[in-house]
């Protein structure tokens, strides 16, 4: 049945407002559509069934972090509040997190965009090895990048230090391991929905004498925003959690190169369990924040979606 | 064939115009750039160690893949990480939907504490793991040095994949498309098999790919539940982490290699997979 | 999307990337005073460097130094200095961590010159046992009994692991057995092992969450567990190795790092390392131990045990045992761990 309705559909209802169509899928509430999800026991099986999964898997799992964060009051926090070591590496966290996740997402919409838009020789190939980062083991991505960008051994290494950028055991060298672990999320988020949706809005945009500027900000961006921010979120996650390889190029030295996650391990090789706990609550909480924060700056019609 | 992996399917290119285009000149130089930045984060490094697998010569691939311990950690990694994802594949696409389409109180929590597996340093996840799923587990339920340890691991840090890729799908995906197929008539069977199940199946795909891939990397979060025992629950990072402490960097690098070889074919299978299921549809 | 909405999503996105810029600055401006020694080491002896460091810091030669320091899995610290990772001081868990760095050109060919062979802390492998020893574990001959679960940190990605499984291996030579005794001995202690885990602390972790009778450590990490409040005991077995771990100053070292560690080759230095567990060196004379916290008998925390194994005297170096017993495709303990999983 390739003749399917569904592109027919949406070709025929191209208003005069493009955006508006793009977010009607959003802006009616759940169940509001017209297939009405029927209330019957199938409904009451899948939630019960979800809720029980990811309680099981997430809920009580993180809820025991926040009970051991919370053993005795407010303590844990206070102490991982008050060391330096800590909101030290949680600053440094943010901020590679922040740019890996700047780099991740500029080079993961462009790199959507061509490889679902354009023809060009490589592309399959390009695509099946956009996952690849995915699937090395973090202390073997640690010594790859090391093998690149090494001070002393490196390939690159010894020539760019002595340009005065030193990537391994500094800043830039944690930025490019967070990045190299969290590179395929967005790509993966915003493809299948670039697919999903097609050209046509995009082309009669074109056609209609917008610009490809204008057609990306006011057609395809639009659509692939939900993509986008769960794309930024689970990279944001991702970057926020990342232990293995960090720690083999940052050189792990507090207070300069060392990140949250390297702290935990720090606090809880030294038998601060507390110390440990309270700073994996304070990165959950980032990651949950910025959910919730995208989740505000969506465009206000959109009641849906969450 | 060509390795067209990532057009639009051979289903969809029917019904809808031929999307792409050549490249023009600044779609050109954005490919330039990004594969400028690919080949100096991913590629290069990532050369680099294939080529020390290459310079320890054939021997020591061969070597390292008849070890005993190290096709069994193998073996298990590749096993694990597939069961898992095939899990990811049918409960990530169900919670997916149910935060999409379902309504109730308390989804909102549901929706915030997905990625959190992510988020959560891996060592913490295995300390708490191992306490609601050791020894000492309160539901009695003890996977603590089993196959199953690994699995449980896997599953947890690899849950956001799936849910997160076929989220944003289902949201774009029209509903007025299922309505009209109701309304002709079509079972809600038919509607899922040929309207929705299509669609959906390159973000089932793209998340199975990168949980898959996740699962044969990890190692923090199962290392303290695992117990790393020989031919038993030990994983392939943790012959990397032998070999390496040996000064063994080829034969590092070889277990390497085949999990990037791996990875590559699953990824391929999978967009095969999805290929085929779309074209059903 | 509205203009609001833009306006609202562009000033988020300029104020975190002026936040970031900010940050990056300021994170940036650290300088490298004199004064500022790096210090690279293995995780186990943290407590007793920062321990040191603080003395330190009250004599005159130290007064006003800063530190710079990193920790972690002993080969992982060595291969990161040799890789480019600033260190004016480095502390091991093995002396071939240190021999690494010498042949990479980073630490002087006579860094084991002095009385202490290049040895900066000691302790003993000793048994970690339930609080009241529940399976009445006395020696090493109690872990080969059917019944008794063992866990010890994984020997073969951690080369600070390794210590505890020669130290099984020579209580059957020291006892008159052969080669082939001590590999039976040893099998059937890997027969009883339930867990492998990545450090000594994973191990001790996974004891604590209720995995195995026995764990297999290092006296000063079952002292400082106890005095973090660990619900451990622990006991020194009659005959056992003694574990020697090195220190070394690089070759470029500022001289303030020479200086530090003399001053942890002194009767104070030492005295501050046995405060966390550490025994001391029996080349620095009149170490006064005192009373150590956390010890099974705070009063004699580090009781003579019948035999004391050492590396060199004993096994012929690091190196010769690491070929012997760890080689990945023919090590004697390689082989047994590899079979024991076939079971």
């Amino acid at each position: 049945m390739d003749d399917s309705p569904t592109k027919d559909t949406v070709n025929l209802k191209l208003s005069p407002e493009p955006t508006k169509r793009l977010g009607k899928g959003l802006r009616r509430g759940p169940g509001e559509g017209g297939v009405r999800p029927s209330r019957g026991a199938g409904t009451y099986f899948r939630r019960l069934l979800v809720i029980t999964y990811l309680f099981l898997l997430i809920i009580w799992p993180v809820s025991l972090v926040v009970q051991k964060t919370f053993d005795g009051g407010l303590g844990n926090l206070q102490t991982a509040l008050s060391d330096p070591v800590v909101t030290g590496a949680l600053q440094l966290t943010v901020i590679v997190a922040l740019w890996a996740v700047a780099i991740n997402t500029i080079f993961g919409v462009g790199i959507s965009l061509l490889l679902v838009r354009y023809d060009f020789p490589g592309r399959g190939v390009l695509s099946a090895l956009i996952d690849l980062p995915l699937s090395v083991s973090p202390v073997v991505v640690g010594l790859a990048l090391l093998l690149a960008y090494g001070g002393t051994n490196g390939t690159f290494g010894p020539a760019l230090e002595s340009a005065g950028l030193q990537v391994a055991f500094a800043t830039p060298g944690i930025i490019m391991a967070t990045a190299f672990v969290s590179l395929p999320l967005v790509i993966r988020e915003i493809v299948p929905v670039l697919q999903e949706i097609g050209t046509e809005q995009e082309q009669a945009a074109r056609s209609l004498g917008a610009g490809p500027a204008q057609t990306f900000r006011r057609i395809t961006l639009p659509s692939i925003k939900w993509a986008l921010i769960y794309g930024v979120v689970l990279s944001l996650a991702r970057a926020l959690g990342e232990f293995g390889a960090v720690k083999i190029v940052s050189g792990n030295v507090a207070l300069q190169t060392q990140t949250a996650t390297l702290v935990v391990e720090q606090k809880y090789q030294d038998f601060e369990q507390g110390s440990a706990y309270a700073t994996s609550f304070l990165l959950a909480l980032i990651a949950v924040a910025a959910l919730v924060v995208v989740t505000f700056l969506r465009p206000k019609d959109d009641t849906d979606g969450d | 064939m060509t390795l067209d992996l990532n057009s639009p399917t051979g289903a969809a290119r029917k019904r809808r115009p031929r999307s792409a285009t050549s490249l023009t000149r600044s779609s050109g130089l954005g490919l330039g750039i990004a594969l400028t930045w690919f080949s100096l984060l991913v590629l290069i490094p990532l050369s680099l160690v294939v080529i020390q697998s290459i310079d320890g010569g054939w021997e020591t691939f061969r070597q390292t893949l008849t070890n005993p311990q190290t096709a069994a950690a193998l073996r298990l990694t590749v096993t694990q990480a597939l069961i898992v994802t095939a899990i990811n594949v049918v409960m990530g696409t169900l919670i997916a939907w149910v935060l999409v389409r379902d309504d109730f109180p308390g989804k909102r929590l549901l929706e915030v504490v997905i990625d959190i597996p992510f988020a959560l340093p891996t060592i913490v996840a295995g300390l708490v793991l191992l306490s609601l799923y050791g020894p000492d587990s309160p539901l009695g339920v003890n996977v603590a040095n089993t196959e199953r340890s690994v699995f449980l691991a896997l599953l947890f840090v690899t849950l956001p994949f799936v849910v997160r890729t076929v989220q944003p799908v289902l949201m774009e995906l029209d509903k007025d498309v299922e309505e009209a197929a109701r309304s002709l008539g079509a079972s809600r069977f038919t509607t899922v098999r040929r309207i929705i199940l299509p669609s959906l199946a390159p973000a089932i795909t793209a998340g199975a790919a990168l949980s898959f891939a996740r699962g044969i990397s990890e190692y923090g979060s199962l290392v303290l539940l695992s117990g790393n025992l020989p031919l038993k629950t030990e994983v392939a990072s943790v012959r990397i982490l032998t070999y390496i402490e040996n000064g063994n960097e080829a034969a590092a690098a070889s277990v390497a290699t085949i999990l990037l070889l791996v990875a590559l074919a699953a990824i391929v299978l999978l967009q095969v997979l999805s290929k085929w299921v779309a074209r059903r549809g | 999307m509205n203009i609001f909405t833009r306006n609202r999503v562009a000033t988020a996105v300029a104020l975190a990337t002026s936040a970031v810029l900010l940050t990056a600055c300021g994170g940036g401006a650290s300088g490298d005073p004199d004064d500022q020694l790096s210090l690279v080491g293995f995780a186990v002896p943290k407590a007793g460097n920062n321990a040191a460091q603080a003395a330190y810091a009250q004599t005159d030669a130290g007064k006003g130094t800063t530190w710079r320091e990193s920790y972690g899995a002993s080969g992982d610290q060595s291969r990161a200095v040799e890789g480019g990772l600033k260190a004016d001081y480095v502390h091991f868990s093995l002396a071939p961590d240190v021999t690494r760095l010498v042949d990479a050109g980073l630490v002087s060919k006579d860094w084991n010159a002095g009385d202490n062979k290049g040895i900066v802390t000691d302790s003993v492998v000793v048994l970690v046992v339930r609080k009241g020893n529940p399976k009445n574990i006395q020696g090493w001959d109690d872990l080969a009994k059917p019944g008794v679960g063992v866990v010890t940190p994984n020997p073969g990605s951690s080369g600070s692991a390794r210590w505890n499984i020669l130290a099984a291996w020579q209580h059957v030579i020291a006892g008159g057995g052969s080669d082939d005794d001590a590999q039976a001995f040893l099998t059937q202690v890997f027969a009883n092992v339930k867990a492998l885990p990545g450090s000594g602390r994973d191990a001790t972790t996974a004891f604590q969450g209720g995995t195995g009778d026995v764990l297999i450590s290092y006296e000063n990490e079952a002292i400082l567990a106890r005095q973090s409040g660990e619900e451990i005991d622990y006991i020194v077995p009659d005959d056992t190795l003694k574990i020697e771990n090195p220190a070394a100053v690089t070759t470029k070292a500022s001289p303030k790092a020479k200086a530090f560690l003399d001053f942890v080759l002194t009767k104070e230095g030492q005295e501050v390392y046995a405060s966390k567990g550490f025994r001391p060196l029996e080349s620095v004379e009149g170490v006064e131990v005192g009373e150590i916290k956390g010890a099974n008998d705070p009063a004699d925390p580090f009781p003579e045990p019948g035999k004391l194994f050492t590396i060199d005297g004993d096994f012929g170096g690091w190196e010769a045992a690491n070929t012997k017993f760890f080689d990945e495709n023919n090590g004697i303990i390689t082989k047994i761990i590899a079979e024991s999983g076939k079971s």
